[in-house]
Formats: C-alpha cells, structure tokens, sequence
C-alpha cells in the first residue's frame, strides 16, 4: 500500500512538473541566444490560457478527433506510472516492462496521427504521414535500446533494469555507450526537438508535430501540449534511469530518501534540459527527406550496441 | 467428454451436408443466406466448443473406412489439431453470420453453388488439422486449394479474376507437388504413408534436411512467404470480401500448422540450420510485406501484403522456436511457439475483422481504391468503429491482441544469448531488429489505411449516399471485435491452452504462468511481466480523470466553425493526402524494393496527369525467367510434335526397338 501511495505521487509529481521542464528549456534556449525569454513558468500561463477559452472544432470533426487529447494525455500519464522518475517504485512498474511502455508510446502516436487525419485538411494529412514516419524508425531504435540495457540486467522491467545499473561498478558498458547516442537521437525526434522538427515553428512546409495538432484548440490543444511536456519528461526520465541512475531512491527509503530523491533527480532534469538547449542551439533543422537518414542512424548505432553486447558480453 | 473426435468429425461432415443443401434451391438468396449460412456459423461455434475442450485430453485418434482399396483414412486430434480447430471453429463463425447479410443477387456465381464450395472449404480446412495419414492430408489440402479456387473466381466473367485465379492455383499445386514429395521422404523406406509411420522412422540429417527443406518451400507457397507470395495480392482483393477473410485468416494458417506438424511432430529431431533459414525467410517476407503494404492504393492489396508481412512474423517466431529446440533449450522453445501460435490466432481475428470491413465499404461505396474514399466514419459508424478496434490490435498496439503476441516474440528474442552457438547468436539481433521494424512499419500501414478510408472528407460526391452494414454484418464484424479484446485482455487463459501444445511436441512447458490470473510471466516476475487489465485500467482511469477534471474545473463549451488550415483557403477534399501521398515516404525511403514507373505532367499542361505504377520485382528475378525457360524448352520439345501419322508411328517403332535393344 505504502509503495503505492509512494509510486502515485511520484507520478503526479512528474506529471504537475512536465510543463515546468519544458519552460527550463526553453528559458535556456532564450540565454543562449541572447535572449530573456519567457520565464520558466510561461508553459503553465499558455495552459491556463487555453483551458479557459472555447474549444473551436472544424465542422465534420469525428468522435476520434475530440477523444483523441484524452487518449494522448492518459497514455504520457499511464507511462509516467511506468517510468521511475523519482524512485525505483513506479506504481504501475509490475503491470508493463519496456517492450509495453513503447507500445505505449506508439498508441499515442497512432491516436493523434489518426485525429490529424480526421478533419481532411491537406496539412493534417501532411503531418500525420511525417509523424509515422519518424515513428517507425525510431520505434524500433528505442526498442533495440531497450534490448541492449535488459540483455545486460536479465530483465525487461524499468526497476529491475534501474536497479541492476544502478549497483554496479562504474565501468563504461559500451554498448550502453552506444546504446546513449541512439536514445538522444531518439528523444530528438520522437519529442519534435530540433534537428527533426522546431516546436517554435509554424513554417507550413516543415512542421511535422504542429501541422497534426492544427485544427486543435482550447483545452484539447491544452492537453496535448501538456501530453507532449509530459513526453519529454518521460523520455528525459528514461534516458536518466538508463545512463545516469543513481541517486534514485527506493520506497522503502521513506519521506527523507523521497527528498532526496527529488532533488537528485531535479538536479539531473535540470542538467538534462541545458544539455538539450544546447543542442537545439547548436544544430540546425534537417530537410525532412534528411530525417530518415538521422533516424536510420540512430537504428543502426541502437543495433550495433546490440551486437557489441553479444560480441563482448557486457 | 470423453471424446470429441466423432462429434467434430460429424460437425465437419455437416459441414458439407449443409453446402450441399445449398444445391436443391440453388438460386433462392433467402434459403442460402438466412437459413444455410448462420447455421453454418452455429456449426462452427459447435466445433470451436468441442475442439476447445479436447486441448486438455490427450490425442484421440480414429480410422474411416473411405479412400483407396487398403488405405483408410486417419484421424489424429491432438492439442495442436484441437488448437486449430478452434481457430477454424471461431473464424467461420464470425465469417459465417457475416456472409449471411454480404451476398446479394446477382453477384456472380449462384449463391446456393457458392454455399457448397464455402462449406466445402471450412470442412476441407477441419480435415487437413485433423489428417493424420499422407494420403488423407493430401486430398484434404487439394480440395481446400480448389475449393478456395472456385471461391476466388466467383466473379469468374472478369478476366482479371481468372488469371488471379490461377496464379493462384499454380502456386497451389506448385507447392503441392513439393508436399507429396516431402511426405514420401518422410516415410523412410517404410512405405508406410500414416503419420504414425513417420514419427518412427529414422532419417538420415541429410534426408530429414531435404524432407524439411520439401516441406518449407510447400508450406511457404501456401502461406506466402518471399518470392512465393505473388498469388496473394492478386488473390485476395479478387474473391469477395468473406472469402478473403477466411483464406487469410485461416487458410494460410494451415500451412503454419503443416509446418509444425511436419517439423517438431513428424522429423521431431530439428537442425539449427533450419531455424536459421526460417527465421531469415520470415524477417524478410514481414519486412517485405510492411513495405509494400504502405504503398499499396486498392484497400484489399494493401490487407493482402498485411497479410505476408505477419505471415513473415509468425514465420520468425517458428523459427526461434526450431532454433531453441535444436539448441536443447526447450522451455524458450516453449515461449516462441507459443507466441507463433497466439500471433496465428490473432491475426486471425483481427484480418478477418478489416476484410470484412472492406467487404461493407465495398458494398456501400463499389471502391477498393483508396484514392476514391474518405470520411466513411460519418456515414458508416458501426463499420468504422469495429474497423478501429481491428486496426489498432493489428498495429500491435496495447492493450489489445496484436501486442500480446509481438510482446511474447520478443521476450523470446531476449532469450537468444543463452543460446549455445556463437554466430546464431550474432544473427538473432539483427532478426529482433528486422522484427522491430516490421511491427512498426505495421502501424504506418494501418493509419494510412484507417485514415485514408474512414476519417477526412469524402473524395468523392458519390460517398455522401454510403449506408452503414446491416445487422448481421454488423454481428459479424462485432464477434471478431470481442475476440480481438477477450484475446488483448485475457492473455493468461489462452497460454494455458497453448501450453499444452507445448507439453506435447516439445516437453517443456512454461509452467509459471499459473501463478498469476491478471499478468503474463513468460518465466519470472523479476525478468517480465506484462498485465493488460492493469494496462487498460490505468489507462482508462487516467482518460476518465483528467476529462472530469477538464470538466469539472473548467468547461466543456464548443464552437463549431471551419477548419482554420492555417489559414489557406481549403476548398477541395482533393487536397487530402491520398493512398499514394500517404505511402510516398517509404516509396522514397525503400525504393530499391520496387520498380517504379511514374508518370510526371509538364509544367504548362492544360490537363495534368499524374500516374504511378508500382511493380514487385520477385517478377522480373524470378517469375518472367522461369515463365520463359518453360516456354522455351516447350518449344523445343515442341518440334518432335508434328501432326503426322507417319512420324508418330515411326516414334512408337524407334522407342519399341530401343527398348528391346535394352532389355536384350
């Protein structure tokens, strides 16, 4: 009971913060550039914002087209249970491993591709087929990531997984060396970040995420806005729990190991995020047609790790 | 019950009895599609119950007295028979009480004919599980090829149809021939053709490697693996829409189970080779499949390449399985047949879910081609919702029962490095890895083919007048909805059937799954579990939450209005993508696969054309050769036939003097 208690919480807690990452973020990108930026709390004002105004719905829109946020929102949330973002108890932890969080993710994608499609507008089409582009290959990269970190922990199960990397030694796995490069290139793009698609875009031509959620408004737009801050939390929490997992706490740890736990894990995201910033500033947007190589790059360096894993044995 | 083989053989002989009631009112629409059909459907459910409770018996067998003088007919029902059998026994049911309300009038053959060859068909596929001789198996394989013939050429007036009729019915025989020559390699001098006789004759590795590799190119033409699969898509958007679903949800599942029959019940002794060779063929024909599903434009191609890509899945999954067993690892044999033999059930499900969906759309509209759909949600509701559920489980998305199969494939991938040879085990990456991107291949190939179809606008003014199925469509398509669920949702209960398939051709089983009712654990809760009702549960509870706290807090106001489109005036549905638009990316991305030829307008053209021609080139490499070698060496053989008397007179005299030459 008490680890389930402890698991929702942290859940919560991932969930109430995912738009606060992404305002660090996106503050940082603004330093970098030389600008002031917003503030760390814009994303917050942008959802009260849209919370409160109407919705605007295209005539002709279907039930899937309104159902699809909601469905969006509550897998970003249901893999937020799965992620251990705080502590190695993730409440729902026991109920899928990593092969069912990347379902996960892809029935999120499938939904709002399928809600782009449904007003028949030629950029939500546009946007729908970019995003299943990028899905398909980079599904499978995160999957053989996934394969890599459990073929050396015996496990599937994010804690197990988590907990394995965390006790041993600090050698450099190298295929987990590998393993990192494919997952960056893979939060890249599964989060719309730069060198696939810019989130500050609404360039026609390039914009993959924001041309499938074009037609949204208000509080739908407000939820897959927040869906996709909670994404990039997800992803950022993986990506911490694979490469960097220590200083994650236990349930057992009880409320002193809880904040610990929370700043460590606040201190990584925060890391995480400049390193993001950093990226996005150094680099520029590839041409679409470019995006498949970049991915297919990813693929291939998440395969080798693979094989550097069974070649070598760790 | 003690027994069930003779109710189920009765089952299946009543099968054929109402086919031919068929014919004593062969032209009354009413007799055939009320009466005849759901009780079809009813016999089904009847052989499905009774196969599903002798899983937990053990084998029972039974000898009819017909066939030929000294050589009567064997039955065998055992946990793999009895596994297929349900998997027939579901599938015709649901395809059963759909065809009640598909066929009309005047749509090619008459429907009391059709109703025999239908029912001929379901009990010809009964009979090939339950063979348990070469010879019963043989004459059971043929008559389901012919039946499904006649089936696929209901529209026999179209000279389309007819040649994809016998395409098909070539590579039907060709594979055939390859059986009947692997089942006289497998009785091992005994001359003995039951499957009894097989079992305990011993056979050389090089014999039981030539029998295998008799058994993979027969079996692999029946279900389509690359290059044998050129008869699927010519095939499957020919017959009507019910037949579809039957030959791909089930009868290509036939030859899965004369695979696994042939090698881990008759050679029993697998090579690891074979397992090497079967897992590369399978990866290859699921990637090729995914690739040209994407790019297809008529709805039921697109399902048939579906259909070779998760052939292509299933194909690897028997193959880890040989693998495994070859290696001696028995209970990760136990995991990969099981997740083969779940994907099979699956994929029979949710095919026949969309085929039959495309049977509706195709009535109330007259299109396959994509290009001319669209919107189809609003006018056909009942279709375009049970359609969604099916593309979502055949996406393999959680928490339905496409995933539950993949997710079981790869826990076994997962459990190759404990294999003991070394470059297998280099192999089975790159295999996990085709895998991967196969399944997600898989779920661009079903947005664009929901998307395109049911959501958007109309393509075309004639949409507007589409009408939803009737009720027992509806029913038809509802029952394969359930399944897909019950099979997503209640993943435990179907392992434990499957695990006595297990116990019985490999001796392990994966034993741990009794602990748990609510969370798969393919072998300790510490390596994986996977629960899909705490899967659904969560995610449903969170769905609900967050839309009362939308609610609750704010509001629920609507503004109905335009599409905004960033502003751009929209005013044609012709600016949607279309089937090409949507498959453009992979064309590009995979385009050494195909050979294309494009046809661009000029910039000033007054009446712009844009054509797209998309061809296989398992044509070009191997078809046209071999067409023409056959053709050639015709000819050839050709000049001895001169039409004289003379000369073949002089012909029979010449062979005569050889042969007493010969025997003198």
């Amino acid at each position: 009971m008490n680890d389930i208690l402890f698991g929702g919480f942290q859940a919560l807690l991932a969930i109430a913060a995912a738009p606060l990452l992404l305002g660090w973020v996106d503050q940082c990108r603004a330093w970098l550039q030389n600008r002031r930026g917003a503030g760390v709390l814009q994303p917050y004002r942008v959802l009260r914002k849209l919370m409160r105004k109407d919705a605007v719905i295209a005539h002709g829109a279907s039930p899937l087209f309104r159902a699809a946020p909601y469905v969006q929102f509550g897998a970003m949330c249901l893999a937020a249970a799965i992620i251990p973002v705080v502590s190695i108890t993730a409440p729902l932890a026991a109920a899928a491993d990593t092969i069912a969080l990347v379902g996960l993710f892809a029935l999120a994608r499938v939904f709002i591709a399928l809600a782009a499609m449904d007003i028949g507008t030629a950029f939500g089409s546009l946007g729908a087929r970019r995003e299943m582009l990028i899905g398909f290959l980079s599904e499978p990269a995160l999957l053989m990531v996934f394969f890599t970190a459990s073929l050396i922990c015996q496990s599937t199960l994010l804690p197990t997984i988590v907990g394995t990397l965390a006790h041993r030694e600090l050698v450099i796995y190298p295929s987990l060396a590998f393993a990192g490069v494919a997952f960056t290139m893979v939060l890249l793009a599964e989060n719309a970040r730069i060198p696939i698609d810019n989130p500050a875009t609404h360039l026609e031509l390039t914009m993959i995420h924001e041309a499938m959620v074009l037609e949204y408004s208000a509080r739908h737009l407000a939820l897959i806005e927040w869906a996709s801050a909670l994404k990039l939390m997800n992803f950022t929490a993986i990506g911490l729990a694979l490469f960097v997992p220590w200083g994650l706490t236990a349930a057992a740890a009880g409320p002193q190991g809880l904040a610990v736990g929370i700043v460590t894990t606040s201190l990584k995201l925060a890391s995480a995020g400049v390193a993001l910033a950093l990226i996005e500033t150094v680099s520029a947007k590839l041409r679409i047609f470019r995006a498949p190589e970049f991915l297919a790059t990813a693929f291939l360096l998440a395969v080798l790790g693979l094989l550097v894993h069974q070649l070598l044995g760790s | 019950m003690p027994s069930a083989l003779p109710a189920i053989f009765t089952l299946v002989a009543g099968w054929v009895v109402l086919g031919a009631t068929g014919l004593l009112l062969p032209r009354n629409l009413v007799w055939v599609s009320r009466v005849l059909f759901p009780l079809g459907a009813a016999v089904g459910v009847a052989i499905a119950v009774f196969a599903g409770s002798a899983l937990a018996l053990p084998a029972q067998t039974a000898m009819l007295p017909i066939g030929l003088p000294d050589m009567p007919m064997h039955l065998r029902l055992d946990a793999l028979s009895a596994f297929f059998l349900v998997l027939i026994g579901v599938t015709a049911a649901g395809v059963s009480i759909y065809s009640a309300g598909y066929f009309r009038a005047g749509e090619g053959a008459a429907p009391g004919l059709m109703c025999l060859q239908y029912h001929v068909f379901l009990a010809s596929m009964a009979m090939v599980v339950l063979s348990d001789d070469a010879f019963a198996f043989m004459v059971s394989w043929e008559t389901m090829a012919l039946a499904s013939y006649f089936l696929v050429t209901t529209q026999h007036r179209v000279a389309e149809i007819r040649s994809a009729g016998f395409l098909y019915l070539l590579l039907a025989h060709v594979g055939a021939i390859s059986l009947l020559l692997c089942f006289g390699v497998l009785q091992g001098g005994s001359w003995q053709f039951t499957f009894n006789a097989m079992r305990q004759a011993t056979l050389s590795p090089a014999w039981a490697s030539v029998a295998f590799g008799l058994a993979l190119f027969g079996f692999g033409a029946k279900a389509g693996l690359v290059p044998l699969h050129v008869w699927l898509p010519e095939a499957h958007p020919a017959a009507p829409s019910p037949v579809s679903a039957l030959m791909s949800g089930v009868m290509l599942k036939t030859a899965v189970y004369g695979l696994i029959r042939v090698s881990l019940d008759l050679i029993h002794t697998p090579q690891w080779a074979w397992g090497v060779a079967v897992l590369a063929l399978g990866a290859f024909t699921g990637l090729f499949g995914a690739i040209f599903a994407a790019v297809q434009t008529d709805m039921k191609r697109l399902l048939a390449y579906s259909s070779i890509e998760n052939m292509g899945l299933i194909f690897t999954g028997f193959g880890l399985t040989l693998l495994f067993r070859a290696l001696g690892q028995n209970t990760f044999a136990a995991l990969a047949l099981a997740g083969t033999l779940y994907h099979v059930l699956n994929h029979a499900q949710f095919k026949s879910l969309l085929f039959l969906a495309t049977g509706s759309v195709l009535h109330a509209t007259g299109q396959r081609n994509l290009g001319r759909l669209g919107g189809l949600i609003h006018r056909m509701p009942w279709v375009a919702g049970f359609a969604l559920l099916g593309t979502l489980a055949m996406a393999g998305l959680p928490p339905l029962n496409g995933f539950v199969s993949e997710w079981l494939l790869l826990q076994a991938y997962l459990f190759t490095p404990s294999l003991p040879q070394g470059m297998v085990n280099m192999l089975v990456p790159i295999g996990a890895a085709a895998f991967a991107l196969t399944v997600a291949l898989a779920a661009y190939v079903l947005v664009k083919f929901y998307g395109v179809i049911f959501l958007g606008r109309a393509r075309e003014a004639a949409l507007e007048r589409a009408h939803d199925a009737s009720w027992l469509e509806r029913c038809g398509l509802a029952w394969f909805a359930l399944a897909c669920a019950v099979l997503g949702l209640f993943p435990v209960v179907v392992l434990g059937a499957l695990d006595r398939i297990n116990t019985e051709l490999l001796g392990a089983s994966l034993g741990t799954q009794a602990t748990s009712w609510w969370a798969v654990v393919p072998t300790s809760t510490a390596r994986a579990v996977y629960s899909p009702l705490a899967f659904a549960a969560g995610i449903g509870v969170a769905v609900l939450a967050v839309f009362l706290l939308v609610r609750g807090i704010y509001h629920g106001r609507v503004r109905p209005s335009a599409a905004w489109n960033c502003g751009f005036p929209d005013p044609s549905a012709r600016m949607q993508d279309t089937a090409e638009g949507f498959g453009q990316p992979i064309r590009r991305i995979f385009a050494p696969f195909f050979r294309i030829r494009r046809q661009l307008p000029a910039p000033l053209d007054p009446a712009p054309r844009y054509a797209l021609d998309l061809t296989d080139r398992w044509w070009d490499w191997l078809y046209r050769p071999v067409a023409d070698a056959v053709k050639a060496s015709a000819d050839r053989i050709g000049v001895l036939q001169q039409g004289s008397i003379a000369l073949y007179l002089l012909y029979s005299f010449v062979t005569l003097v050889a042969l007493l030459a010969f025997v003198l």
